[in-house]
């Protein structure tokens, strides 16, 4: 396996505990040898010595919050399927593509064994009879190390009939995907995985785990989500949950990306690591590039509502950061310093949701297409004052209702909690919306600023009278 | 030629043998073709439709909504670079404008060479390596114009033809599921409980 150039390696030296990233050290993390001699598929064996029905109330006791985005908690999601319904499946989501997220991918290239164990804990105290691995397109490393390892797991009897010597049979089948944001929401996931266009499909009433796959039972479960699975299943669910929060227990990989000194993907305990920590901790990003100034960040991807230095103190914890405003999505914060213009920065997330919408729904294809040209005509210095009024009325179409924001005490503004209203049909319409909101929020005198007073000249109709 | 050939076609066949309906191969042997002609064109859409079991117009619809299937011919290098935040913040705009200089093309366009295609992307998923770039889907970490230039050299002199192949070729490791492990397909209307369920999963 060779290195591509300038790969840049990954080392999180920080001394905390780390159940996902224990591997990330070793260079080989991803040959079944290094996984052997550092404790890989003992996690499978413990799980094969208990029933499936003493596995999953493991899981469901060690609350393991969907690393995903929605931050439902696995062991509840797989008790939704209607008891006797046969066959279920197993979609793995690693088609990681939110905005300013970056921990699937390396989950995949540095220790994909760690995955598919995860899967086959899932697959047995689920009961689930075929497992799809759903992997972004646009990685091909990620699908090479994963090829790789389920063909050495298939040779040493990890995967496929009778694994180990048991009753417990299943396939795990790498599907690739081929370019496109929205099929990270796991009904859109589901009609690409079917061979269809990814457009998200209406819920409720169904959820995949109701109606799923070929209109099957279906977990999905995302790649991090999976991977805490083996340690879980050899530590039990008490070492877990004494990691981190009663509300958010275990580590959790963090992306934290833009103007710091040392962006990075660390893993982090769950729940008690503030924002500060994360952007001025030694053993993290180590403060603003160049010792600038902190003006804005983005808590958690591109989708969600940005924060300002005076969210800094708060614990990266669902409930704490969504009754301030905003989430923690997908695991991955972008870092504005002094210097950025905010407009642009609006503009650039905008430009991503409405490039990247299915175009099912009318708010959505349109609205964020009138959000991307307006901001840009704002940003060229081309707009008016009326534009800006208008940015909010594209929002309102989009997300009826007051729209979350972080609290200012500059501005004298209290926060607005999650979540919000929606007239679409997935959180890709919103998306587009939530950076053009905030930025308006919070940092409406840099698009005044950019907004060039026309001079009223009046025209005279008809020809000019002459004496 | 542009059908799946006689290796390809086996190939395709035994992919779609791993699904429990045929038509979720689509995507899969949009790849195959891909990789086997460097674009997708018609016949190939046609012929997939047969092998799925759809028609050309849903295999069309399913080909034309990702992004990474091309329907005309690209450079032989696809050379995207990452326009989302994080490589905003840090130079993408900077990077592309010296892409667009460097190889004489605009964003969209090709080098009359046929070497190279230059595109502006979305999140690579590496957004503390940026500004980042992908030639053929291949990370590109922390690019800066020297690097960009650098690498430009190396793909035209043909040194990183190991690391890097040429466009259509996603993978070069696959899956193999050998006939005697498998644990077989789950059909959806053979409502079979598994067998390590059975009796409360005693086993």
């Amino acid at each position: 396996m060779s290195s591509y150039p300038w790969a840049a390696g990954y080392i999180d030296d920080g001394d905390r505990p780390k159940i996902v990233t224990s591997r990330f050290q070793h260079d080989d993390g991803f040959t079944l040898d290094r996984y052997h001699a550092t404790g890989g598929y003992q996690g499978l064996r413990a799980a094969l010595g208990r029933t499936p029905a003493e596995v999953h109330e493991e899981v469901k006791k060690a609350t393991v919050l969907g690393r995903g985005g929605a931050g439902f908690p696995a062991g509840t999601k797989w008790g939704l399927m209607p008891a006797g319904k046969f066959p279920r499946y197993l979609v793995v989501n690693g088609d990681e593509s939110e905005p300013g997220t970056y921990k699937d991918r390396l989950l995949m290239e540095r220790d994909p064994h760690q995955l598919i164990e995860g899967c086959l804990i899932a697959a047995y105290a689920a009961g689930l009879s075929q497992v799809f691995l759903y992997i972004r397109g646009e990685m091909p490393l990620a699908h090479e190390r994963v090829a790789t390892a389920l063909n050495e797991a298939y040779a040493a009897g990890y995967i496929g009939k009778h694994i180990l010597g048991s009753k417990f049979s299943v396939d795990i089948v790498l599907h690739w995907g081929a370019g496109a944001y929205v099929v990270g929401e796991e009904t859109a996931l589901i009609e690409s995985l079917e061979g269809k266009r990814g457009e998200p499909r209406l819920k409720p009433p169904f959820f995949p785990a109701a109606i799923g796959l070929y209109g099957q039972p279906t977990i999905v479960n995302n790649v991090e989500t999976l991977s805490n699975l083996p340690w879980i299943a050899v530590n039990g669910a008490a070492a877990f949950t004494a990691i981190g929060t009663e509300t958010s227990p275990g580590t959790r990989m963090v992306a934290v990306s833009g103007h710091v000194n040392r962006p990075g993907v660390y893993e982090i305990i769950n729940g008690t690591t503030t924002f500060r920590d994360l952007l001025y901790g030694e053993e993290f990003c180590q403060g603003i590039r160049n010792g600038n100034e902190l003006k804005a960040f983005v808590p958690g991807g591109g989708s969600a509502p940005w924060f300002t230095p005076e969210q800094l103190d708060l614990p990266f914890e669902g409930r704490q950061v969504g009754a301030a405003g905003s989430m923690l999505g997908s695991g991955a914060i972008m870092v504005m310093d002094h210097t950025t213009d905010i407009p642009k920065a609006a503009l650039t997330l905008t430009h991503f949701y409405a490039a990247e919408s299915c175009g099912q729904c009318t708010p959505c294809r349109e609205g964020g297409t009138w959000l991307e040209r307006v901001l840009q005509r704002v940003v060229d210095g081309r707009g008016s004052r009326a534009d800006l009024d208008q940015l909010l009325e594209i929002g309102e179409s989009i997300c009826p209702g007051s729209f979350p924001h972080a609290s200012s005490t500059t501005l004298g503004l209290a926060a607005t909690p999650f979540p919000y209203k929606m007239t679409t049909i997935c959180f890709v319409g919103p998306s587009a919306y939530a950076p053009v909101h905030s930025a308006l929020t919070l940092f409406r005198e840099e698009f005044e600023a950019k907004i060039v007073e026309r001079k009223h000249i009046p025209v005279t109709v008809g020809a000019p009278e002459h004496e | 030629m542009s059908r799946l050939n006689e290796a390809n076609t086996l190939l395709a066949k035994e992919i779609i043998g791993r699904y429990p309906k045929a038509r979720s191969a689509t995507i899969p042997l949009l790849h195959l073709s891909q990789q086997q002609n460097g674009h997708i064109t018609n016949d190939a859409i046609a012929h997939i439709a047969e092998l799925v079991g759809a028609t050309s117009a849903e295999v069309l619809g399913t080909c034309t909504f990702y992004e990474m299937f091309k329907m005309e011919p690209v450079g032989k290098y696809l050379v995207n670079i990452c326009g989302t935040m994080s490589c905003q913040l840090l130079g993408a705009d900077e990077l592309m404008h010296h892409a667009e200089h460097s190889l004489g093309v605009k964003a969209g366009g090709t080098t009359a060479d046929g070497m190279f295609t230059l595109e502006h992307a979305e999140c690579q998923a590496a957004c503390t390596e940026a500004p980042n770039m992908q030639v053929n889907y291949r990370h590109c970490h922390r690019m800066t114009t020297e690097k960009f230039d650098q690498l430009i050299d190396d793909l035209r002199a043909g040194r990183l033809d190991g690391d890097i192949p040429q466009h259509g070729t996603l993978a070069r490791v696959r899956q193999v599921i050998p006939a005697e492990k498998a644990a077989g397909v789950a059909l959806p209307d053979v409502p079979v409980e598994p067998a390590w369920m059975a009796d409360g999963g005693k086993s």
